[in-house]
């Protein structure tokens, strides 16, 4: 019953990371970057949100729409700003410049809203949660799982059946045909980010909810787990992101209750690599052959 | 014919792009008609694939205008110049390989669709309609192209000659009035390349439009261009009817050298 309980609280866990992962996998499959502001994008949202309801007393359904909102437009402003202008630069490039987009986020946080850590609301999702014998779970925590699979569900079917879709879909593996097609690339990678930073805004009320303490520097590790979750599943693959997610954050909260508290970050970036050594691609990652 | 009376579906003229301080194509002056099937020729590195990338705006011209049915392209960018009316396939395929036959030909559709994102997320009767429809035409353009068993095939599992077909679907999902061709019949046998010129031919008849293609095969070009258009270092060297440029001095040295 312990192990269970363990289990379904990692599940939770790694739901929140899946979700996040999904952001920094979909992005980089249509960009080819990887968005290390990805994790201040949640940590701003967490505000939004905080301050929406602490602040200005609004009900939790609307200061979770506006931080969804705050987010999308972030991310797409943040893209057309910091990112586009790199578009034919090299990868390194950008990589530094998304390093830099990072700590201006969360230095521009700690200018705006200070050091000192603030409490996340908890009144956003029902306290407590069903008894099946001897086993609890929180209400949170089936949330969290469920809003996971929906999101999951809605994006595969997005990007599997519907025009925008298949335009993403091109996009990520040939720019110049694509844009030969009449599909504006700019659009779609624009579009990207809106829904990536919109899902970490969604990622940052369930994190908030969960560990209730906020700071300008919360996204930062949180966002390394989603990376790797991400890297784990393979990336650039929307199931890849959802399965690593979920397994990392099985993993963890595992080790932390069985091995150790202090390890279970060694534990879980070690799974990366043995992961990474058996299969360099991820675990639903396509192979990239070199063109020769 | 009469090719005097009739207007032009493409008009180059004076074209002309330097890269840094290399002219790679200069005074360039040809039109293709509609319904015509033009050939564009010449020796390697004489500009031809540089032709192309500007007749779709990939490569903005240093000089000359670009006439589409009499609209000039000059402000055009790749996205537009496709909705204009100009789509292409290329010498090494470019297909989305990890994506499935019928998609690939449904990407080409992509401004065809007539719902918004909006549509797609509540997956509304007009979502629900407009992807129905697409499908029957996406299929029916498989038809054509005799690829209809492998609509759900991942592109990149069919065989070359198929992907070279596919590459030419695609292209025609876009609704061209002008679709260029840049070496189909490269890589195939010789059967392959027969196949390909029925094809090319059906291609015109069916939905007619016209076609300007390059390639290195002279018996495929002799064969089906009514018209050809030679390069040589980037200048206009000849034009004629496939006679006249089998029998055209200048088109032979610059092929079989002095």
């Amino acid at each position: 019953m312990q192990f269970l309980s363990y289990l379904i609280s990692g599940l939770g866990l790694g739901s929140v990371y899946a979700i996040m992962a999904l952001g920094y996998s979909m992005v980089y499959g249509i960009a080819k970057m990887l968005n290390f502001a990805h994790g201040d994008i949640i940590m701003v949202g967490a505000y939004v949100a905080f301050f929406a309801i602490s602040g200005a007393g609004m009900p939790p359904a609307v200061a979770i729409l506006l931080s969804v909102l705050v987010c999308t437009v972030l991310g797409v402003v943040i893209e057309r700003l910091a990112y586009k202008p790199l578009r034919e630069a090299s990868s390194l490039a950008v990589l530094i410049t998304a390093i830099g987009v990072s700590h201006f986020l969360e230095n521009g946080a700690l200018i705006l809203w200070g050091a000192d850590s603030k409490f996340f609301p908890s009144n956003i999702f029902p306290q407590g949660g069903p008894t099946i014998g001897s086993l609890t779970i929180s209400w949170l925590t089936i949330i969290t799982i469920a809003v996971c699979c929906v999101i999951m569900i809605l994006l595969m079917l997005f990007v599997g059946r519907t025009n925008t879709g298949r335009a993403m879909r091109a996009c990520s593996e040939d720019k110049g045909a694509a844009t030969l097609m009449g599909i504006n690339v700019n659009a779609i990678i624009s579009l990207t980010f809106a829904i990536g930073s919109g899902l970490a805004a969604i990622a940052a009320v369930l994190l908030g909810s969960t560990y209730p303490s906020i700071s300008p520097t919360l996204g930062a590790m949180p966002g390394i787990k989603a990376f790797t979750a991400a890297v784990l599943g393979g990336i650039g693959s929307i199931p890849g992101a959802f399965l690593g997610g979920l397994l990392l954050g099985v993993i963890e909260n595992l080790s932390k209750a069985y091995i150790s508290q202090q390890l279970s970050d060694a534990i879980v970036f070690g799974v990366l690599v043995v992961i990474l050594l058996i299969k360099p691609a991820g675990l639903l990652g396509r192979k990239v052959s070199e063109k020769v | 014919m009469a090719e005097e009376n009739r207007k032009p579906i493409l008009e180059v003229q004076d074209l002309g792009i330097d890269f840094g301080g290399l002219t790679a194509v200069n005074n360039l002056n040809m039109k293709v008609y509609p319904e015509q099937i033009d050939g564009l020729i010449g020796p390697n590195g004489a500009g031809k694939t540089t032709v192309f990338n500007m007749l779709t705006k990939v490569y903005q011209p240093t000089r000359g205008k670009i006439f589409l049915e009499g609209k000039d392209l000059e402000k055009l960018n790749p996205v537009e110049a496709s909705q204009a009316g100009i789509a292409r396939t290329f010498q090494n395929i470019r297909l989305f390989y990890n994506m499935s036959v019928i998609d690939n030909v449904k990407t080409g559709m992509h401004n065809h669709f007539h719902y918004n994102n909006f549509d797609a997320i509540f997956r509304t009767g007009r979502f629900r309609r407009e992807e129905k429809r697409a499908d029957q035409d996406a299929r029916e353009l498989l038809e054509i192209f005799h690829l209809s068993e492998y609509a759900d095939l991942t592109a990149g599992n069919l065989p070359y000659g198929q992907q070279r077909r596919l590459e030419i679907a695609r292209a025609m999902a876009t609704q061209p009035k002008l679709l260029l061709l840049d070496e189909p019949a490269a890589g195939m046998n010789p059967q392959e390349t027969e196949e390909l010129m029925a094809m090319i031919r059906e291609v015109r008849d069916h939905f007619k439009i016209a076609i300007l293609l390059i390639e290195h095969d002279m018996q495929l070009v002799m064969q089906i261009c009514e018209h050809i258009t030679v390069l040589n270092y980037g200048m206009l060297l000849a034009e004629g009817t496939p006679q006249e440029i089998q029998s055209n001095p200048d088109v032979i040295k610059a092929y079989i050298g002095d």
